[in-house]
């Protein structure tokens, strides 16, 4: 059992997970009816990345147990019970993405800062030497690009736009800045998948750098990373997300509709 | 090739021709070019299907009601897979499966070509309005009522409508 592999296509799943969940609240509540549908469908296109992720995940952990001859199948793993029975020390999603909301512009500047990561990164697993995770980042790069281009004009429309927008645009870099630094920093489980982390870094960087430019937004200075998300320790925040997500399985272990 | 398996993997797509896209309903699963492969091993009908999108909640849907086709048609050994390799794209999808969405009310994909980059405020495709024919028409956004579809607008007509977008 490959036991990187697997942590890894976990924390994969987990991140597009969490992301996918916050920016669900907002469904019913955006600012205008095509950007509610906007933010939801976005959703959407990273659960239905998480559960390509947590169904390999599924398929890896199961792979020495369905080599026995004896197979309960409560006992086996499945997308459902990797996204619902997990705790909150075993999720490895990344810590920016199970910040809070907030506002408009704070959940926008979220989901630039991860969509432009995501981009360069899957790029780089298209070329990784695990076909089902190649074959799963070469399909969401599709969409990536539409999220990156959605939240970049967002991030202008709203760095370049009213004193308003421009303020909260402002805070809400004051907020994340701290949350960016842990893209780059290997976890140990992804220090074997060839993952360039200062190529991504740059290109990272560039392209977060002309999108403040053209929003007259001013660039985060670096001062201090947080981490630890990648290996299960967490913000407060991801306890009551799981708390939210996770109710019904744990009440009503199995319940389906 | 023609293979024994080929002739007797013909009546299956026959029966999967009848299957349609749940929220597209006007588009058979051929139209859309998701059906991979069929073959027919030891009695066994094998069904290679791929997602249009990543996130399309229709393709459980889509795959169970391929399943109920087969089952109708007396099929009973039936095992459907998925590949998500190589990726799906909107250049599959028919030229009759194009003209059927036009004449349903949804603009058909524009060929694959420069619009699909992650740069922001690019000048949008010219989108044809598939109720009066006109060009001259906008986006309203890029999300629409499904994660395949843009929303848009026509400037002479001033209907608003979907458009199926490149992917
Ligand atoms: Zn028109």
């Amino acid at each position: 059992m490959n036991q990187n592999l697997i942590d890894y296509t976990l924390h994969l799943a987990d991140t597009t997970l969490i992301l996918a969940q916050r920016n669900s609240e907002w469904c019913g509540h955006g600012p205008i009816l095509e950007q509610d549908i906007a933010i939801t469908n976005i959703s959407l296109d990273l659960i239905g990345q998480s559960r390509n992720f947590y169904q390999y995940a599924a398929a890896l952990i199961n792979l020495p147990i369905t080599i026995g001859t004896a197979n309960n199948p409560a006992d086996l793993a499945t997308e459902d019970s990797l996204a619902y029975l997990r705790t909150e020390r075993e999720f490895k999603n990344l810590l920016l993405v199970e910040q809070p909301n907030v506002d408009w512009g704070q959940t926008i500047l979220r989901q630039f800062y991860f969509s432009v990561y995501q981009l360069y990164l899957f790029q780089q697993l298209q070329n990784c030497k695990d076909e089902q995770l190649a074959a799963i980042a070469t399909k969401a790069l599709k969409e990536i690009t539409y999220h990156v281009r959605w939240s970049s004009e967002w991030v202008i429309r709203l760095g370049d736009g009213t004193a308003e927008s421009h303020q909260r645009m402002l805070a809400a870099i004051e907020e994340l800045k701290n949350y960016t630094g842990e893209f780059f920093i290997a976890a140990g489980y992804e220090t074997p998948m060839g993952i360039d982390f200062a190529l991504l870094k740059q290109q990272w960087e560039e392209k977060t750098k002309a999108v403040f430019e053209e929003a007259t937004l001013p660039y985060p200075e670096k001062t201090f990373n947080q981490s630890g998300g990648k290996t299960g320790t967490h913000t407060e925040h991801l306890g009551y997300i799981l708390a939210e997500m996770q109710y019904l399985q744990r009440t009503y272990p199995g319940a389906e509709w | 090739m023609v293979t024994a398996a080929n002739i007797s993997a013909q009546p299956v797509w026959q029966i999967l021709a009848t299957v349609t896209d749940p929220e597209v309903p006007v588009l058979t699963i051929l139209d859309l070019g998701i059906v991979r492969d069929v073959n027919m091993v030891d009695g066994q009908v094998q069904v290679t299907i791929t997602p249009t999108y990543t996130g399309c909640p229709a393709m459980d849907m889509i795959s169970m009601n391929i399943r109920l086709a087969l089952i109708e048609n007396g099929y009973s050994n039936i095992k459907i897979t998925t590949v998500l390799s190589p990726a799906w794209t909107t250049d599959w999808m028919s030229e009759e499966g194009k003209q059927k969405l036009q004449q349903y009310g949804i603009a058909p994909p524009n060929a694959k070509q420069a619009v699909c980059t992650p740069d922001s405020f690019q000048e949008e495709e010219a989108i044809q309005c598939p109720l009066c024919k006109s060009y001259n028409t906008k986006m309203i956004s890029q999300f629409g009522s499904t994660a395949c579809k843009s929303l848009y607008q026509c400037n002479e007509c001033k209907e608003p409508f979907d458009y199926f977008k490149c992917h």
